[in-house]
């Protein structure tokens, strides 16, 4: 288990310094960026002005190393636009991203898990067909699209929820329905698949034959065993929902790590967007190794691997 | 050595309605290509020309509508059905540029990966975790932030960023391949390792990298909307759903019909292309790779 568990840290922070040096890259290919800062009608004294002011006149190799030892320590730099410590910025924001995140995640299971289950337990009938043609449906969605439906009937003309915004619980109602729905295909897929490999197993025979209760059966032996990769996919889908959250905080205008990067984007503020597309990619390695960790710790039979 | 039935169509009985569902997949799909192709034959007005003296017309539907717009007009009184043919054009280019892209790349590394294994595989393993661990709207938004917005530089991005799902499949129908007897027989009869690869290996993982290729397509084109949304992806005024969606968003209180019409023939292509390939996956009996 340790060994296990060595290795996949290893990974995980191979992974993230794989993306550290990926998003420095990506954020010299615009050329020089102390001409983007100093923005139009800037003067050649001004652009040497902020170059000298924001370190950018060392050498290429200079400015990674630097940006690699404060990563590492957690110092992110400083906002162009916002004047402030990226990492601030970022924990000021990271609430409502999160709070979407869970809402979105929650939303899913409470919806796809009994679809799942029921599909598999009426495997081929006409329940099991509609559960995957919803699955079908949810996968072609637009999220913004959906988003914006919602507003119009739930918000607009039902008057339910809030329309835009972040505030109360009641805020987080529809950006979670919509975040939702890009995780239902996989989750209900999933469970379903899982179920119907389960229920035809032996120790399922065995159960029956022990004349257990069909709930017993189905919620205590058949879901442990289906549960496996759902939980390892839900957190991978909690990884996807927080960085598409961008898109969804955009549509809903909630004030979350997504419309910081977005903002920060349309206005060449680099260090926060590189700050964001690192914090985004970390939180999705820890995720992923958690699932395996979960797994692990679930079915001792994967630590092998 | 372990006959996995990579290469036998284990497709059990085929079901009325999933057949069904694959037809009605197949025809949005033609009529979507039918679009694409020729869009400059079919729009009926300009998509481009502007006419602020009919601005948000209604739609055929809707009370006091112009028969000579059956769709409506937009903000600035272009034809909505002539921007949604030329938005058919732009999703379908994109679309399949894009896989096209990402299918090269996630193709050569998942194949070598298989087909290899030791540190070859490794590597091509480490590369798709890292891809995964990439945020892709919000890199993708980034890169056209920093490049400035153009068609091409969108399907290069998307092509960057798209290719893990290719690579997991080829590399794992490789490795199923890699074992069975008739590639043991080209090691035999002295055939190249690359000869092996192109002619031996690649034709019987096909089938599988047509149906990821499909559901390629309508993640590509399910992004160019959302990026087109968010204002970074395919630039003004060129007619993309996306972009339709997000100019009309303005006024989708008081006429909701603006973003109505061009989200739904944006689901409806995502879900014809996901149909066919869903059809596709049963025809060839790919039921493992999801």
């Amino acid at each position: 288990m340790l060994r296990f568990l060595i290795r996949r840290l290893i990974v995980a922070i191979l992974v993230v310094g794989t993306v550290l040096t990926l998003v420095f890259v990506l954020t010299r290919l615009s050329g020089d960026l102390a001409i983007s800062i100093a923005g139009p009608g800037a003067t050649q004294l001004d652009i040497d002005t902020v170059r000298k002011a924001y370190g950018l006149d060392r050498p290429v190799l200079t400015q990674f190393f630097d940006w690699v030892g404060r990563a590492a320590t957690g110092d992110l730099g400083e906002s162009f636009f916002f004047k402030a410590r990226v990492s601030t910025l970022i924990a000021e924001r990271m609430p409502v991203t999160l709070t979407l995140g869970f809402t979105g995640l929650v939303i899913a299971l409470i919806v796809s898990l009994p679809l799942g289950i029921l599909a598999a337990v009426r495997e081929n009938t006409g329940f099991d067909r509609a559960v995957q043609v919803v699955a079908l449906l949810g996968q072609a969605m637009p999220s913004f699209w959906l988003g914006l439906l919602l507003m119009i009937v739930l918000g607009l003309q039902l008057g339910w929820l809030p329309i835009s915004g972040t505030g109360s619980w009641e805020y987080y109602v529809m950006p979670g329905i919509v975040l939702a729905f890009s995780a239902i295909p996989a989750l209900t897929r999933l469970t379903r698949a899982g179920m119907i490999q389960a229920m035809s197993s032996d120790y399922i025979r065995t159960a029956r034959a022990k004349g257990l209760s069909r709930a017993s059966i189905l919620l205590k032996h058949a879901l442990r065993n289906a549960a496996i990769p759902v939980v390892a996919i839900a957190a991978v889908q909690l990884g996807f929902m927080l960085g598409g959250s961008i898109v969804i905080e955009q549509v809903f205008a909630m004030h979350g790590v997504g419309f910081l990067a977005w903002e920060s984007i349309s206005k060449n503020d680099f260090p926060v967007v590189q700050a964001v597309v690192l914090v985004l990619a970390t939180i999705f390695v820890v995720l992923t190794m958690l699932a395996d960790l979960m797994n692990a710790m679930l079915d001792p039979r994967l630590r092998g691997a | 050595m372990s006959t996995a039935n990579v290469v036998t169509v284990t497709a059990g009985p085929r079901r009325g309605w999933k057949s069904a569902s694959t037809w009605v997949g197949a025809v949005i799909v033609g009529i979507a290509v039918i679009c694409a192709v020729a869009a400059p034959m079919l729009v009926p007005h300009d998509p481009f020309a502007q006419d602020l003296g009919k601005r948000l017309l209604v739609p055929f539907w809707m009370e006091g509508t112009d028969p000579e717009h059956i769709l409506g007009t937009d903000q600035l009184g272009r034809d909505y059905l002539s921007r949604l043919i030329w938005g058919c054009r732009i999703s379908i280019f994109i679309g399949v540029t894009v896989t096209i892209l990402s299918a090269l790349i996630g193709i050569t590394l998942g194949v070598l990966g298989g087909f290899m294994g030791g540190w070859v595989d490794d590597v091509v393993l480490f590369a798709v975790t890292t891809r995964l661990s990439i945020p892709v709207v919000l890199v993708a938004l980034a890169v056209v932030g920093l490049l400035g917005s153009s068609l091409n530089l969108l399907v290069i991005t998307l092509g960057l960023l798209l290719w893990d799902r290719f690579a997991v499949v080829a590399r794992s129908t490789t490795m199923q391949v890699r074992n069975l007897d008739f590639v043991a027989a080209a090691w035999c009869a002295g055939c190249s390792r690359f000869h092996i690869l192109a002619r031996e290996v690649l034709p019987n993982i096909a089938s599988h990298l047509v149906v990821v290729a499909t559901l390629e397509v309508a993640l590509a084109i399910l992004l160019e909307a959302a990026l087109s949304f968010l204002g970074l992806g395919v630039p003004p005024p060129l007619p993309s759903w996306g972009l339709m969606i997000a100019e009309a968003k303005d006024y989708m209180f008081f006429s909701p019909w603006v973003i109505v019409i061009p989200g739904v023939v944006l689901f409806l292509l995502v879900l014809g292309i996901n149909l066919l390939g869903d059809g596709l996956r049963d025809q060839f009996g790919a039921s493992a790779d999801r």
